[in-house]
């Protein structure tokens, strides 16, 4: 349905094929929290990987940053309808973490878990084989609070809510578990490029 | 902020659909409300908001999130304010071309956080900035066509005096002495009356709107531009209120 008098300002041509369906391209980084950003400090920072509810190995920030370091370069998208090309972080592969863990997968769900209470289901499958990364860095410097800092679980190829802010667990979970979006209407998956922004897109 | 009201758990798919405009009518020189009358109308809680779809001949599309300024209790139209941005997309479109009649696609409710019912109870502690304010006046407006009484104060920040949204309403509602109150600060210009403040909200200012108040707020509802909320969540925690009371929603950098 064309909307009488709209032409819109269409997008740049150079974003085709790199922006889904219905997202814009922006050049700031909007912030967008549901509550107070929690006050986190790297000294007393844990990291905690579960199978259900009985904890397979934690770390320490020190710990956690000892591990082997990786960088991405990739672009993101919000389900509020911007997207944000070549941005930078560097932390820590999932890979990585189950690799020092010495696990493996003990399930084919995850819930990734935050210090404000946040949670946020992801297929193991969009984790692995170096798809998702714990960030400690964001354009070489330590993430600021507001973007989730001191780490926030990136899944850059889902839309942003999936990139739990302020993490401190990854849990898997028997089932397919809805997260704090998720059990409030937003879509379990959350592939930008197929516009899942809702229940039933 | 993890407990979840049972109640805005979406039940089916929030399908697209038409919706006519029924009416436009300015609220300040750069906002107006416009209200909408869809297809298949729908309930909605408080706070929640509703995207909103505008479609090129080209078939290009541009997508909005707008929050519901109405009270549930009048879900035959839904009423929304769009603030002009020169350098914008959309609203240059709502307030230069859009007339009554036209049709536009909408989808909603949205959004099941930022959401409150006179059965959630109270006090309450709405603080808003610009246009921040539209779905504190939802709730403020439900709470009023349920003649409830429970306690509620709002705070909102605005750049000068005419630049209040839905200000003679606001003040209306204050007048009823019914357990709102109200205390608006005018950032660059003198407050008017003597219970409102013009400068920025700070500790004082908190410390001030918490007397004002019965009792500590269950909940508090922050909405604006994500400086101003994030400064009046954190100043919020420093006073004592836990974390998990405190909703927040937020635009731009």
């Amino acid at each position: 349905m064309a909307t009488r008098g709209f032409f819109g300002r269409h997008n740049d041509p150079g974003t085709e094929g790199r922006l889904p369906p219905g997202q814009h391209l922006t050049h700031d980084f909007p912030v967008l929290s549901a509550g107070p950003t929690p006050r986190v400090k790297t000294e007393s920072w844990t990291f905690t990987l579960k199978d259900g509810p009985k904890p397979i190995a934690k770390w320490t920030w020190d710990e956690f940053n000892a591990l082997p370091q990786t960088k991405f370069l990739r672009d993101i998208h919000c389900v509020t309808t911007w997207s944000k090309f070549d941005t930078n972080w560097e932390g820590v592969l999932v890979d990585d973490i189950l690799e020092a863990a010495g696990v493996e997968a003990s399930t084919a769900y995850t819930l990734a878990h935050s210090y404000d209470g946040y949670s946020t289901n992801v297929p193991f499958a969009d984790l692995t084989h170096g798809r998702a990364m714990v960030a400690l860095r964001y354009e070489g410097q330590p993430i600021t609070p507001e973007h989730g800092g001191p780490a926030r679980l990136l899944v850059p190829h889902l839309y942003f809510w999936k990139s739990a802010k302020w993490v401190n667990a990854l849990q898997f979970t028997s089932r397919d578990e809805a997260g704090f979006w998720e059990l409030r209407g937003y879509h379990i998956y959350g592939d930008p490029w197929r516009e899942q922004r809702f229940t039933g897109d | 902020m993890t407990d979840l009201d049972p109640t805005t758990l979406p039940s089916a798919a929030v399908r697209w659909q038409t919706a006519a405009i029924a009416k436009i009518e300015p609220n300040t020189p750069r906002v107006s409300s416009f209200w909408f009358k869809p297809t298949v109308p729908f309930a909605f809680k408080a706070g929640q908001h509703i995207d909103i779809r505008l479609t090129a001949p080209d078939g290009y599309r541009a997508q909005r999130s707008y929050s519901i300024a109405s009270a549930p209790e009048d879900s035959d139209l839904v009423e929304i304010t769009i603030e002009r941005l020169d350098d914008g997309e959309v609203s240059p479109f709502f307030h230069d071309v859009a007339q009554v009649g036209d049709e536009i696609e909408l989808r909603g409710p949205l959004g099941g956080h930022f959401v409150w019912s006179v059965a959630d109870g109270g006090p309450l502690l709405l603080i808003g900035g610009g246009s921040g304010v539209v779905p504190l006046v939802s709730m403020l407006r439900h709470r009023a066509a349920q003649k409830s009484s429970v306690p509620m104060l709002l705070f909102y920040s605005a750049r000068t005096w005419d630049e209040v949204i839905f200000r003679d309403e606001l003040l209306a509602m204050h007048d009823a002495r019914d357990g709102f109150e109200l205390a608006f600060s005018i950032t660059r210009e003198p407050a008017r009356r003597p219970i409102d403040f013009s400068r920025r909200l700070d500790m004082p200012i908190i410390a001030e709107l918490l007397q004002r108040l019965p009792a500590n707020p269950a909940r508090a509802f922050l909405c604006g531009a994500n400086r101003f909320v994030e400064q009046a969540a954190q100043g919020l925690i420093d006073a004592g209120l836990p974390p998990p009371h405190i909703r927040t929603e937020r635009f731009g950098v």
